[in-house]
């Protein structure tokens, strides 16, 4: 029975629960098991609290025996460790921000919390979010379900796995420039990046803040709809969310796709594409026509200035967000020193890993006076060209569909020391933050050597609806979602 | 050679808002508990974010607008970093780029006496650092102040001297007080100084090695590091010496400025747009209301008070240098009969008591502005003399009540009856025959022996000048007078 829990949607979950067939505390127990079984190979969780799980279970069930409902009711969720979690650890997988614990609720947490969700744990992650192969955290890299020697991306890569790996029945991660999307497809989960603004940033630590939206990964579209649904919304404590009244998402998981036109950027298909999921993205276009969808090919010119703009901004944000880990009020300080600016030095240099300190470089580099206008300046104008390849090509088309990623996960250590090539692996996924579009990422096939391919789908601002009917229509006449790594079947490495 | 001061200033003005720039906090006084006043959001904790308190917008747009600035109606907040202990980000969210003031400017009385006119570059709105307390060799930060809304006024180079630039603060704080947008508490650290200074050749128009002076608290302190600044960069330009570009901060007890750091150790700020807020924007309506809703400026006021109550300019000055007094005067010499009846017992007998009371302190007056005036009409037509006049001042003080009443109860009247005057003129000369005497052979000073005499007689109530002339009429002009 408890094997069969772990492998429930959300919404199963849910059905589960509100059917009597099982109780919260039951489902915490069962992913717990499955916890202690596989994330010591895994290693997607940097912290656990089961008692106060189990605690909130037991209260869940007799507040649902009391009467009391909840679209989340004892329903576990992990959390990656940038989102601050009243009480809980929230380290952001950085040495320097060990031993502090959020005093707040981040408003996506609160309001997932007032609908009875548990919050099981805390999801590893690149430090800041910074990386694209959860190698950069300061505890240790996470592995991939589908091969252990393998990376399950990044930077939300400890929620990707735990999902993919039946230790969660969904997860929370933030997406910069890819973090929700990559490892979703590295890890064969569903991965949703909302349009920036729709979900309030309040407690959600910041990498780059123009950037950094928080994302849902799941087991499928339906799932996602559903976590949307629950945080979407206008925050008065986010100047930077929308107003918009945010609708039912879970509305929009129509199974057919007659009427909607979906694009295919030109210059997407132009790069370097690993020939395997080449290949999966085809057979994905032949599945979208087979169920009334309209695909032609647009353009996105601006495509190949997307890397290095990227880099410019969130890189600047970042360096002025991370200056406050000074070992002044919080986290890690370093023993001993004489002085303030000693302590700032030390401390920051002792807690900060590799590629945080490059991007702290970068961007301090790029905000100096006399190159403000030649870096920055220059990023941000490009970064309007970008927007409006996007605006463009929404005149001609419902959706846009493309590879997540250029290749499938790669082995760990690969591309460590290479950041270059790292960064270039970000290509299909920074433009929709740069855009400021939501994307989803679905699981479309495998690559000849077992791993998961994703398929990503771009919408308009404010196109929720659109991705989660196009993907949802995609999962409900395909099979890729439901697959499970060996892993996850067999209890044991593949 | 003879050289020339050029002084721009930079003020820093805590805004009277209830909450901080960028959080719900409570804005406190400096006397609250440490840290009792602090949020996620002043504290700088990792993922909270600012929201912008349109109060502190409103109050810095509504001084601009008093300083005849123009307003941006889109502006934005940057965020220029630096590293500081009592800076929770490491940052602060200030203006750079687009600030919401520009231009305008203040009027002041220079040093001979003549107004001149100082122009402003900008105002913007920012947010005020924590404050760091340092306890034998450990340090502490109390973060109360952190986030509390500055409004920072910049002038242009126009100020020539220390005096100048005094002015200007006063002229300055008498707008805010008047516009009500800071408490202005020197005490409190709500009015925070820096002083860019330079001397050059008398005549020319280029600058010479510009200085700047940091955080002074006190106007007198920023004439005094003026004075001592200006001396010490006369003195070494005399000699010879090459000044540098520096910051330097003024020690108050040494009553001298010491350098703090050269232009080469100056902090790059990469200031660049906060993407944590949206850009500001002030529609033409709400520009139009808080235009609307805007006290009279002192300089008007002050012109007004001549032309109205045909005060003369000093009384005007002196009447409109704190909004407090000007508002009890205005509404003292709404029903007199004589303006400056009013003024003169402002002027004397009410500042001297109030000294530099705070605004509460007036509308909190037992004394009522109706009944001052009642009091200056009695007076001034003679009803009582000016030393019961005071007598009954000295009450209305205290305990307030009606004048008319308090001279009736005790018979304070003055005595202005004719035949009253007559007859006590009478009595006096008729029990001091000897002195009357002395006054018809030229004696001047023996009339007012004899007045004094009436006054003991009628117990200080007889009109004194009705007296003196029914005195006259009995015993003639005094010889050789022009009367």
């Amino acid at each position: 029975m408890s094997a069969c829990l772990t492998k429930l949607t959300l919404r199963e979950a849910v059905h589960h629960l509100e059917a009597g067939e099982c109780g919260s505390l039951e489902l915490v127990d069962a992913l717990l098991a499955s916890i202690a079984e596989r994330d010591p190979l895994i290693r997607g969780y940097l912290h656990l609290d089961p008692e106060q799980a189990r605690e909130e279970a037991r209260a869940a069930d007799q507040a649902r025996a009391a009467g009391r409902r909840g679209r989340l009711l004892g329903v576990p969720i992990a959390v990656k460790d940038v989102l601050n979690v009243r009480g809980q650890p929230c380290t952001c997988g950085s040495r320097i921000l060990r031993g502090y614990r959020a005093p707040y609720d981040a408003t996506v947490i609160a309001r997932l919390r007032a609908e009875g969700a548990i919050f099981l744990g805390r999801t590893n992650m690149d430090e800041f979010a910074m990386g694209s192969t959860t190698e950069n955290s300061a505890v240790g890299p996470t592995r991939n379900p589908w091969n252990l020697e393998r990376v399950p991306g990044g930077s939300s890569g400890g929620s990707a796995a735990v999902v993919a790996a039946d230790e969660a029945l969904a997860a929370l991660g933030s997406d910069t420039g890819g973090s929700v999307r990559q490892p979703a497809a590295f890890c064969g989960c569903t991965g949703l990046k909302p349009t920036y603004g729709l979900l309030s940033r309040y407690g959600l630590v910041a990498y780059a803040s123009s950037l950094d939206q928080v994302g849902t990964l799941t087991k499928d579209v339906a799932d996602a709809a559903l976590l949307l649904t629950i945080m979407a919304g206008r925050d008065p404590r986010d100047s930077t969310s929308l107003d918009v009244p945010p609708p039912d998402y879970t509305e929009a998981l129509i199974p057919d796709l007659r009427g909607i036109r979906l694009g295919l950027p030109k210059e997407y298909f132009e790069e370097a594409i690993e020939a395997g999921v080449k290949r999966a993205i085809e057979s994905a276009l032949e599945v979208f026509c087979a169920l009334g969808a309209e695909v032609r090919e647009v353009t996105l010119p601006h495509t190949p200035l997307a890397i290095p703009t990227y880099y410019l901004i969130s890189c600047a944000e970042a360096s002025t967000n991370l200056a406050r880990y000074d070992g002044v009020r919080y986290g890690y300080r370093t023993p001993d020193a004489a002085d303030v600016d000693t302590l700032h030095e030390r401390t920051r240099a002792e807690g900060f890993g590799r590629e945080v300190k490059r991007r702290i470089i970068l961007g301090t580099y790029a905000l100096s006076r006399g190159y403000y206008e030649a870096y920055y300046g220059r990023a941000q104008r490009v970064r309007t060209l970008i927007r409006r390849d996007f605006e463009a090509a929404f005149h001609s088309c419902d959706a846009l569909v493309a590879p997540t990623t250029p290749t499938a996960a790669y082995r760990l250590g690969e591309r460590l020391d290479d950041p270059l090539q790292m960064y270039l692996g970000d290509i299909f996924t920074v433009t929709a933050n740069l855009a400021g579009i939501g994307g989803l990422t679905i699981p479309c096939g495998f690559t000849p050597e077992g791993l998961p391919v994703g398929l990503q789908i771009l919408a308009p601002a404010l196109g929720e609806r659109v991705l989660i009917r196009v993907g949802h229509a995609y999962q409900s006449a395909t099979e890729w979602h439901r697959r499970r790594p060996p892993l996850a079947a067999g209890g044991g490495r593949p | 050679m003879t050289w020339q001061a050029v002084i721009g200033l930079e003020v820093h003005v805590q805004l009277a808002t209830r909450t901080k720039l960028f959080c719900g906090c409570r804005t406190t006084e400096s006397t609250a508990p440490p840290n009792t006043s602090v949020c996620p959001v002043c504290l700088g904790y990792p993922g909270a974010l600012p929201v912008l308190n349109r109060e502190a917008v409103r109050l810095t747009v509504r001084t601009g607008l008093m300083l005849g600035c123009r307003i941006r109606e889109r502006s934005w907040f940057d965020r220029k970093s630096y590293f500081y202990p009592d800076m929770p980000k490491n940052y602060q969210i200030s203006q750079y780029e687009a600030p919401l003031c520009e231009g305008g400017g203040v009027e002041i009385e220079s040093d001979e006496g003549r107004t001149r006119w100082i122009r402003l570059r900008r105002i913007h709105l920012e947010e005020d650092v924590a404050k760091s307390v340092h306890v034998g060799r450990r340090s502490g930060i109390d973060f109360n102040r952190a986030g509390v809304p500055l409004m920072e006024i910049v002038t242009e180079p126009d100020l020539t001297s220390p005096e100048e630039a005094f002015a200007f603060l006063v002229a300055l704080k008498q707008i805010l007080l008047c516009l009500k947008v800071s408490p202005c508490n020197l005490e409190e650290g709500n009015l925070r100084c820096d002083i860019n200074c330079s001397l050059r050749p008398a005549g020319q128009s280029g600058f010479g090695t510009k200085v700047e002076i940091k955080n002074l608290n006190t106007f007198k302190g920023v004439r005094e590091a003026l004075r001592f600044e200006l001396e010490r960069q006369c003195v070494a330009l005399e000699a010879g010496e090459r000044l540098v570009q520096e910051t330097r901060r003024w020690d108050a007890e040494a009553g001298a400025t010491f350098s703090m750091r050269t232009k080469e150790q100056a902090h790059d700020y990469r200031y660049f747009p906060e993407p944590d807020l949206m850009p500001l924007r002030l529609s033409a309506e709400e520009l139009e209301q808080w235009r609307a809703a805007l006290p009279e400026h002192p300089a008007q006021r002050r012109e007004r008070f001549m032309r109205v109550f045909g005060l003369p300019a000093y009384d005007a000055r002196v009447l409109t240098a704190d909004g407090a007094v000007a508002d009890y005067f205005e509404e003292a010499v709404r029903d007199a009969s004589n303006p400056k009846w009013v003024a003169n017992w402002m002027m004397t007998e009410m500042l001297r008591r109030m000294g530099d009371a705070p605004p509460e302190a007036w509308a909190r007056l037992p004394l009522r502005p109706a009944a001052l005036c009642a009091l200056a009409e009695m007076a001034g037509r003679g009803r009582i003399n000016s030393t019961t006049a005071k007598a009954v001042l000295e009450i209305l003080f205290e305990n307030g009540g009606d004048p008319e009443t308090i001279v009736r109860e005790r018979g304070w009247e003055q005595i202005s009856d004719a035949a009253e005057v007559e007859t006590l003129a009478e009595r006096v000369i008729r029990e001091h025959e000897r002195v009357a005497n002395d006054y018809r052979h030229g004696k001047a000073a023996a009339l007012q022996f004899l007045i004094g005499q009436g006054m003991r007689l009628s117990r200080g109530q007889i009109n004194p000048a009705l007296l003196r002339e029914a005195l006259i009429q009995r015993l003639g002009p005094r010889p050789g007078s022009a009367e």
